[in-house]
């Protein structure tokens, strides 16, 4: 049976989820994702021609908050867990210029 | 190569931040230039297992800029994850909308050169969050601030309409005037509440056929002035390159490109590889929106009257030159403030100019708009009636205007004290005139002579009238008594 998914693409979705695999890896994921996406193909086989896209499985819309202050984690706490820090910034490997602020 | 025949096309996208108290997804506040990381929570600083929960005030704001900017407005929108790997958002993707935006297809008009307006399209309007702040100024390290990852974040693009760098402009300007009237934001460059990245390419004629050049994107633009200069560079540039290379549009080479104020170039930035595989889907922690016909209504009582139709009816209605009525449009106060004083029945080139050349200034001094003076619409309108009146002369309506805000006090009062009003009585008028008449018979004979000399002995006679009244008498009225004596 051919792979639904190659090593290439799983080399290419670790990429995308900041994961490092091994080579083995690579091959062992290729197959079990491989049987995922067969096992969920399954739900090909219904017609879902008279049926709307779901936004979100729980039946309710418009959950509201007002526009109201609460309070925020004091500086301190907010940086308990970083690795990093420098004053009270987070201390981050270099992120370039451009991919801020999207 | 500048005598290639050739036309600029470009679309923009707009980054506008709303002025909502508190963040799109939490209740942190949301404040400029506070202690980096003291407005942040589990929810915005990214900790597993927190629910956001959407900010009614954001999306009605949203939903106001949309109608604003005659949208069609989505009665269902749902929310998405777009991916994004930067520690400046540390949930690792950003809370968006992808394929259900609030608003489409609608359009802004914008005011080009003497009155000439011109429609720019809108494809979509959508809410999302900001991210936090880097700073670059530790080497191979960057400082995040999260304060203001989560800022509601509003997204206009519009279609590829614009053909000048002028008219970018034009639109940059006019989007900001548009979002302070309706008050959803301060929209203050100097704070980043705007930030602009345009689209831009060429179509050049060369030898009978049409050539696009590839699209150029520059990146995170936060003044008009980078806007307009961002795009004459590119004119300029691409230009150069297609006369170089030949190269035209295809699909892959649409290049990203940052802007250098101080040297006022754009720079080729490195993309980074699969920068844009978003992988987009529906938020499971949030859900949908539905916006029925009440809503909808209710919010549509918020929309008010909007700039460019402000400006266009001072220009018909009031006769303004169209210079004056964008001035006075400029902000919602200083129009409605004076659309108030002219509906209270003064002239409206006379109310313009007392606030343009007067009002204005003060304004600025108090570091405050015109209608924050203190002074109210309708006793600018009596002030402006009073001058056309010739109660009081152009002059002292500036000096009247001054004392208003500083006394508060009624212009008729202050008038009355300052000593201020013209006489405009004829019958004591003509008194004093026969008296000046009667002790200056050289004059006279001057005037009445028909010679050289009659323009200089009439306003000498003039002089004499305003000098024996102290400067009262109007001298419209003192012409005219002149005019009937001396003929
Ligand atoms: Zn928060």
């Amino acid at each position: 049976m051919a792979k639904k998914l190659d090593e290439s693409q799983v080399r290419h979705v670790a990429k995308l989820a900041r994961l490092d695999l091994t080579d083995d890896e690579v091959a062992r994921f290729s197959g079990q994702l491989s049987a995922i996406l067969g096992y969920v193909e399954k739900l090909n086989e219904l017609d879902t021609d008279s049926v709307e896209p779901l936004a979100h499985c729980l039946p309710i819309h418009n959950i509201f908050r007002e526009d109201v202050v609460t309070e925020s984690l004091d500086t301190e706490s907010a940086l308990k867990n970083a690795p990093q820090r420098i004053d009270s910034f987070f201390k981050v490997p270099k992120i370039l210029e451009d991919d801020s602020g999207e | 190569m500048s005598e290639l025949e050739y036309k600029l096309v470009v679309g923009l996208e707009i980054h506008v931040h709303l002025a909502t108290r508190t963040k799109l997804f939490c209740g942190c506040e949301l404040v400029y230039g506070g202690e980096a990381n003291s407005r942040v929570c589990p929810v915005c600083i990214g900790m597993p297992g927190v629910l956001p929960v959407m900010n009614a005030q954001a999306y009605e704001f949203a939903v106001l800029t949309a109608l604003a900017l005659n949208c069609k407005i989505a009665n269902f929108t749902k929310w998405d994850r777009k991916s994004y790997y930067y520690p400046d958002l540390p949930k690792n993707y950003q809370i968006s909308q992808y394929d259900l935006p609030l608003g489409e297809a609608g359009y802004i008009e914008i005011p080009l050169e003497t009155g000439r307006t011109k429609k720019i399209r809108i494809i979509r309007v959508h809410l999302e969050e900001d991210a936090g702040k880097n700073t670059h100024t530790l080497g191979n390290f960057s400082a995040v601030d999260l304060n203001r990852a989560g800022t509601p974040l509003l997204e206009i693009v519009t279609e590829p309409d614009m053909n000048s760098p002028e008219e970018v402009r034009a639109l940059a300007v006019e989007l900001q005037r548009i979002v302070r009237y309706l008050g959803v934001s301060d929209a203050d460059m100097q704070k980043g509440h705007m930030r602009f990245e345009p689209n831009i390419n060429l179509t050049i004629t060369k030898a009978g056929s049409e050539h696009k050049t590839p699209i150029v994107e520059v990146k995170n633009l936060n003044s008009f002035r980078a806007v307009e200069k961002s795009v004459a560079f590119e004119v300029q540039r691409q230009l150069d390159e297609f006369a170089e290379t030949g190269l035209t549009m295809a699909s892959g080479n649409k290049s990203t490109r940052g802007w250098d104020d101080e040297n006022e170039v754009t720079i080729l930035q490195r993309e980074k590889e699969e920068a844009h595989d978003y992988r987009y889907f529906p938020d499971p922690d949030l859900v949908p929106v539905e916006i029925d016909a009440e809503w909808l209504d209710e919010i549509k009582l918020r929309l008010c009257e909007l700039p460019i139709e402000m400006q266009k009816r001072f220009v018909t209605e009031y006769k303004l030159s169209d210079y004056d009525a964008g001035v006075l449009t400029g902000d919602r106060f200083t129009a409605e403030f004076f659309d108030t004083a002219v509906k209270a029945g003064a002239d409206a080139k006379r109310v313009c100019n007392l606030l343009t050349q007067t009002g204005m200034k003060l304004a600025n001094e108090a570091g405050c708009n015109v209608a924050d003076l203190g002074i109210s619409a309708e006793d600018l309108s009596k002030l402006a009636k009073m001058t056309d009146a010739g109660d009081i002369s152009a002059t002292a309506s500036a000096a009247i205007f001054e004392e208003m805000v500083k006394t508060k006090k009624a212009p008729d009062v202050i008038a009355s004290e300052l000593n201020l009003l013209q006489k405009s009585d004829a019958g004591e008028l003509e008194a004093v005139v026969d008296e000046v008449l009667a002790a200056n018979p050289d004059a006279v004979a001057d005037a009445t002579s028909g010679g050289k000399k009659t323009k200089k002995a009439r306003g000498f006679l003039l002089g004499q009238v305003m000098q024996k009244t102290k400067g009262q008498a109007n001298p419209k009225i003192v012409s005219q008594i002149l005019d009937k004596k001396l003929s």
